[in-house]
């Protein structure tokens, strides 16, 4: 009854940050609008800076409804990729310091997206958090929530239906 | 009623080319009527999804597509002067061909006194197919009511 050693944290922090950079560095719009990702283990919290460009309205001023769209689609597509590739990620089985953004995994593609509007978004910065509420092989459903001030003073939350990129079965044995 | 329309129109047309998001994405307006607005926004690799493919993001399309949904509720004649989104779901048929310009157009159908119902549907070079098509529901700002004669 010999456990194995425990990883040294460092490496384990390398490896899941390595990934979610690869991952979200990948994505140009999500660069473009100043989306990034704080990581607690393997939960994920979308961060969008605030920056003069993302006005919508500018006499009340609010974020305009287009950003918070995409805001809340890249964090549950990245959520989603997240959760998929995990288990890959932890083995090993991906080599996110040899990969080019032309070679990463392929993402999940979006079928459908429903935005809810529930108050203005303020000109400050914006975090989401998704959950994956089902995964298949072929479609997900995936939930997003996204606050500013205060958790639980949501501004806008979407529900979204995701086209997962074909699971390559050759390399597994059944 | 003509120079009222034409009113509203200039304002919508005005408040959409003020918008710093709008200007950011490179939107223009191409047309605008009473009820309807077409808005189209160039192909950009800052603006890309997949970076394989070259696909442009589909909170880009979002995007254009909510800027257009709303300006076709500003156009409206029974829908006031400013709105904001209540919701809006987008459908994705297709990837837009990158490289192309997308446009999108969208009408405000129905206004009851306290919503506007809007359709859009956003194409590329290939008007024929659509990238994508939306559906959403709008706030209908309340006409300012007429001060009484005793207040300030």
């Amino acid at each position: 009854m010999s456990r194995p050693k425990p990883e040294p944290v460092q490496q384990v922090k390398q490896r899941r940050d390595g990934a979610l950079k690869m991952l979200v560095e990948g994505i140009p719009y999500a660069q473009f609008l100043g989306i990034g990702f704080d990581r607690r283990g393997d939960e994920l919290t979308g961060v969008l800076s605030y920056d003069d460009k993302l006005i919508g309205n500018p006499m009340l001023p609010a974020i305009h409804g287009g950003v918070t769209a995409a805001f809340l689609e890249v964090t549950a597509i990245i959520e989603l990729s997240w959760s998929y590739l995990w288990d890959d990620i932890e083995a090993g089985r991906i080599d996110f310091d040899a990969l080019t953004p032309e070679s990463l995994p392929r993402l999940p593609k979006t079928i459908d997206f429903t935005v809810d509007y529930l108050r203005s978004g303020l000109p400050r910065d914006a975090y989401a958090r998704a959950r994956v509420n089902r995964s298949g092989r072929r479609y997900a459903s995936v939930h997003v929530e996204a606050w500013q001030d205060n958790r639980t003073r949501i501004f806008a939350q979407a529900t979204g239906h995701f086209l997962m990129p074909a699971r390559d079965d050759t390399s597994a044995n059944g | 009623m003509s120079d009222q329309n034409d009113k509203i129109l200039e304002q919508a047309r005005q408040f959409i080319e003020a918008i710093p998001h709008s200007r950011a994405l490179g939107m223009q307006m191409d047309e605008i009527r009473p009820g309807c607005a077409t808005l189209s926004m160039p192909y950009d690799t800052r603006f890309v999804g997949d970076p394989r493919t070259g696909v442009i993001h589909g909170g880009a399309v979002s995007a254009l597509m909510d800027t257009c949904a709303g300006a076709a509720v500003m156009s409206h004649p029974q829908a006031g002067a400013s709105t904001a989104t209540l919701d809006l779901r987008i459908d994705y048929m297709r990837p837009a061909t990158p490289g192309q310009r997308i446009t999108a157009r969208a009408e405000c159908y129905h206004v009851t006194r306290s919503v506007a119902f809007v359709r859009a549907t956003t194409h590329d070079e290939d008007a024929e197919r659509p990238v994508a098509t939306a559906t959403g529901a709008f706030t209908v700002s309340r006409p300012e009511k007429p001060k009484s004669e005793g207040q300030a």
